[in-house]
Formats: C-alpha cells, structure tokens, sequence
C-alpha cells in the first residue's frame, strides 16, 4: 500500500464551500463558507447531530456531489470542476469507500465484493485475485472469502466493505459510520483495524461518526453544526 | 467478460421471477416459431414457385375443368415455350386423414416442366414403360412407408367411384429444402381411358412455362384473350399468385400470422418490461454502490441492457429451439401441410425479435440507472 509523498500541502483543501438544496421555493442550506484541509496520513473524524452537513461534506470529498459555490481539491487536483465521467474515474482511481450499512452487492460472495473496484482497473484476472486475497487478509477474513454477505455478522460485512474500499489502494478513504450498525465489540473492531490501517499502512481517512467513543480513535475532531465548524479537536 | 458475474448474479437474485419470466419469452417463442412453421406450410410455396411459369384455370373456379385440346392452341401462342395440364384426382388411399395429392400428368412434359422433382433416369424409363405406373414424392413415400414395386389403390370420390390401383415404379426427390414431395403422379392416358365417360378429354389446369419471364403479364393475357367468348374462359396468373390465392381461401395467412404474433409480443413486452423495471427499481440503491466505486453512467447503461438483453436471448433461444425440434419432426397433421419447416430465414428473424424485445425492456431502467445521482442512490440502501 502506498501514500502519495506529502510536500507539505494537503491532501484535501475545501475552500469557501456553500451547499444548499432547493425544496420547491425554499433554499436549504446545509454547508455555509466551510473551509477545511486534511493533511496526507490524517485519521480526521467529523462529528455534528444529524442535518449538520457532515455527511454532505463526505459526499463533496469523494466526488459524489458538487458544491453549489467555493472549491474541493483533493491530492492537487480540482475536483469540483470534473464531469460526471471525469469524476466517475477519479473515484475509482483516488477514493475507497465505506459505508455504514456495509452496502455489499448481496448476490455476490465476499471476494467478488471485494474485486469490484478493481473490475474499472487494466488488472488481469489473477492480478486482481492476488490484490484481493491481499486486502482479506489485511481485514482477517481470507477464510470467508467464498461466503455471501448474507451468511456474515454484520462486522465481518463491514471488514468485506473495509476490504473494498482499501483494495485499489486509494488515496483517500471515507468512512459514513462505519461502526453506526454494529455492537460495540464489532464497532471495536472496525475502529481497531480503522487505526492499524491509518497507522500501519499510511492511509488518510476521514470519518463521519456521531459516536464519540469512535472519533476518539481519530488524530483530529471537528465538530459541524447547521453547515459550519463550530469546533476542532487534535488529539 | 469481466463483468459476467455480475450481470449473471443480478438475474440469479430472483430466481422464481426469473424463472417465470423466461418460460414466458420461451412460450411466446415456440408459438412463433409454430406459427412461422404453419405459414410456411401455408404460403411457403409462393416462394418457390417458377417465376418464368403460368398457371391457366378456368375463369370461374378451379374446380371447372378445361378442354384438352387447348394445350395445343396454347403452345402457339407467342411467348409460350410450353405448356402441360394436370387435374385433381383427390383420391383416398385406405382413410380419408391419409391425405396427399394426386394428379394424372404425362410424364415427359410434366418433368420438364418442373424440373425441382428430381426423379432418377431409370424410374422415369419405368415409368414410361408402366401405363399404370405413378411416381410418389419422398416426404409420402417415408410417410407410408411406400417402396418401388408396390400397388398403391386409391379410392377415387370424383373420378367413377372405384378403386384405382398403381405400380409404384419411382420415388422423386425435391431440388430444394422446401420443394413439395408429398403428390403422386400418374399417367394421364390411364386415366383418361379409365375414367368414365363424363370427363373425357377435360383436364383440371394448365402450367405454361414462358419463353421471357419479364414478358409473363402480356403473355397472361395473350392466353386470356384466345379463349375469350369461349365455353371454357381461362384465368391466367403467375404461379406464385396462384398458390398465394389457394391458400388465401384460408384468409390472409401471413396478416393472421403477424397478428396473433403482435399480440403475442406485446404482452411479453409489457410482462419483462415491468420485470426490468422492478429488478432495477429494487437495487437503486447497489446501483448507486457501483457508481460511488467508480462505475460510469455508461457502464450501468451497459449492465441493465445487457441483462435484460441475456434474459430475452435466453429465453427467445431456448422457445426457438424447441420450437426447431417440433417442426423438424415433420408435418404434423399427418399431410395437411406438407411444407411444415421452421426456415432458417425465420428463426435468424427470431433472434432479432429476441434481441429487440432485450433492447426495448431494457432501455427504459437502463436509463433510470444511468441517470441516477449516486447521494440520493446511497440514501436508499
């Protein structure tokens, strides 16, 4: 697993990002002049009640959503400004994903799950075996790797999803409460293999949580409230 | 190929629905490969019929019969390069449901004039040397199990009320696939000197073979106009329209065909649009997965079509199939329709029609997942 080399710049900058959705005649805003960088190899946690725009926030890192003013540039590259197409294949090159409902393809077993991501990759068949017996291993579960998402507990459901988003060897992974569904061991474990990858193997994270036994786990907190930090926290 | 397993996986997920689906485009298949088959048998001889041949009946019907003696008066038309007579014998041989046609012809002429009953040289030696001689086609020959040496009788309705019995002397063979092979022909001076009095010297229709087939309409109604006023008036009409009109006493074949078929096909389409819909419908939300991961607008555009595009082949192929098994099989009204076949041209037909019906279904939920915007997608999981 690799980093791009850090310069000293960051690996996300979001500057003077406004979001709002139009309802009818109302404008909601849910992002207001929000400027943020996480820095390469950062464990960055964002914390806020529900409908503080951290989620939001998430989906304008990872390039599924566009903010409606202000840029978002991740490792140098603006990706506010990219096509659907353009971005498409920014995500699959730069972003690894995690979801808090694990969202595991149900009619496909674990490895298949796992080698998604590298279907939109020039791999062959037998690189991409290798890469994902890889990223099992890494999570602990090269034993279920023939298994249907519906015969796992719901932490080995996240590990699979942990997997996927880890396997191309992204840049960047973002986490939308990856413990949200679990019990607390399960959650444990997630956070434990979240940090070891952080740690271990160099990768920038930024996680959406509401729990702060989870963002305790982060370098950094920053708190959101009605669109704006209101708060940060360095560990 | 990388893909397969998903698109396979994404068909599996349903299984019953699946199941019930695909029987659906195969029952909708083997109806049209059935049909095809009967429309063939039906009409199928319009396309093999002898572009540069005519066929003469009386004005007012076929079953008014013709003088002989205008075989001559017919030969010395401009434009004519031959002409023979054949006549409806509509004989019995041991049931009624044992049907097959017979025609008195003479020989010579009648083989040269169609020169797709391939009759070996020997046979045809046998059969001028037989006056009671008759040369069945291959499809009754196998049917009745009938071999050269044998006495055919065959009960004649129309022709003295008796029994007519044959020498079987030949088996002909048809130059073509779809070339009739299920007449019997025999002699005509036999049967003219046979049959009772009332009848001698008439002869059912004439076949005229024309010196230049672009000249057949002006030659039409060349013969038309030589036995104009006459007590026997003719109808001359190219062969192709001739066999088209007898089956056209049916009604229109080939309309019935393509209406029952509309029909047909539009219930599938609504019943594995709807399938479609609903299989995309529920799995917004891994659509959304894929697209977070990476995937294209075009590459879901690409899955769903695909997707329902294997159903529809799969399913148009396998009613295909069986429907190529049944009709291989033969004629199965044991002689009504002879020309009983699935043509390759319609079964190529069937897998378009199955490509079209996996496009069309397909387009609509294809278009839904490409156009769907990944957050909202996510939100649905």
């Amino acid at each position: 697993m690799s980093q791009p080399q850090s310069n000293g710049s960051p690996l996300v900058r979001i500057d003077g990002v406004e979001k709002y959705f139009q309802r009818g005649a109302e404008k909601i805003h849910v992002l207001a002049e929000l400027n943020l960088t996480v820095a390469p190899g950062e464990f960055l946690a964002l914390m806020g009640p529900s409908g503080s725009g951290k989620s939001t926030l998430l989906n304008l890192i990872g390039g599924l959503d566009r903010p409606t003013k202000g840029t978002v540039t991740v490792a140098g590259e603006r990706i506010d400004q990219l096509s659907d197409r353009q971005l498409a294949d920014w995500r699959a090159r730069h972003i690894g994903f995690v979801f808090q409902l694990y969202n595991l393809i149900p009619v496909l077993n674990a490895e298949r799950n796992v080698e998604l991501p590298l279907l939109l990759t020039h791999l062959t068949g037998a690189q991409r075996a290798k890469h994902v017996a890889a990223a099992l291993a890494l999570v602990g579960l090269s034993h279920r790797a023939k298994h249907f998402p519906r015969t796992m507990s719901g932490g080995e459901q996240q590990r699979v999803g942990i997997a996927r988003g880890i396997v191309t060897d992204p840049t960047l992974l973002l986490c939308d409460e990856p413990t949200g569904d679990l019990d607390r061991k399960a959650g444990d474990e997630i956070l434990d293999l979240l940090g070891a990858l952080n740690r271990e193997q160099g990768k920038t994270i930024v996680m959406v949580t509401h729990d702060p036994h989870a963002s305790a786990r982060a370098s950094r907190t920053v708190h959101l409230f009605k669109g704006q930090i209101t708060s940060e926290a360095v560990k | 190929m990388k893909f397969a397993h998903l698109i396979w996986g994404n068909l599996a997920r349903k299984k019953l629905r699946t199941t019930l689906t695909l029987l659906s485009i195969l029952v909708a298949f083997v109806l049209y490969g059935i049909l095809c088959a009967v429309k063939q048998a039906l009409i199928g001889g319009v396309a093999l019929a002898g572009a540069d041949r005519l066929i003469v009946r009386h004005k007012v019907s076929i079953i008014q019969l013709l003088p002989e003696s205008y075989q001559a008066r017919m030969e010395k038309i401009p434009g004519v390069a031959a002409a023979v007579h054949q006549t409806w014998f509509g004989g019995i041989y041991q049931d009624p449901k044992n049907f097959f046609m017979q025609s008195p012809v003479v020989p010579e002429e009648f083989m040269r004039m169609f020169p797709e009953f391939l009759l070996p040289p020997e046979q045809m030696k046998a059969w001028l040397a037989t006056r009671t001689g008759a040369v069945v086609g291959r499809n009754t020959a196998d049917r009745f199990q009938f071999k050269i040496g044998d006495k055919i009788p065959i009960q004649s309705p129309i022709w003295g009320q008796k029994t007519w019995e044959f020498d079987l002397v030949g088996i002909y063979d048809g130059a073509k696939k779809g070339t009739d092979t299920t007449a019997m022909f025999f002699r005509y001076d036999f049967f003219n000197e046979s049959r009772a009095e009332r009848g001698k010297g008439l002869v059912g229709w004439y076949a005229i073979r024309v010196k230049d087939p672009a000249q057949a309409a002006e030659v039409a109604q060349r013969v038309d106009a030589e036995f104009e006023n006459s007590p026997a008036e003719t109808r001359t009409e190219p062969e192709g329209a001739f066999v088209q009109g007898f089956a056209n006493q049916m009604g229109n074949i080939a309309l019935i065909v393509a209406s029952i078929l509309a029909a047909v096909f539009f219930t599938i389409l609504l019943v594995t649009g709807s399938t479609m819909s609903q299989a995309v419908r529920e799995r917004l939300g891994e659509l959304g997965v894929l697209k977070a991961i990476g995937f294209t607008n075009g590459q879901l555009l690409g899955f769903v079509l695909a997707e329902s595009c294997l159903l529809a082949l799969l399913g148009g192929g396998l009613g295909l199939g069986l429907a190529w098994l049944f009709a291989a099989r033969g004629d199965p009204t044991g002689g009504m329709l002879p020309l009983f076949h699935l043509s390759t041209g319609d079964l190529v037909t069937g897998v378009a029609i199955a490509l079209g019906l996996g496009l069309l279904t397909g387009i609509f939920p294809a278009l839904t997942a490409m156009r769907l915007h990944v957050a909202d997608a996510l939100r649905r999981m």
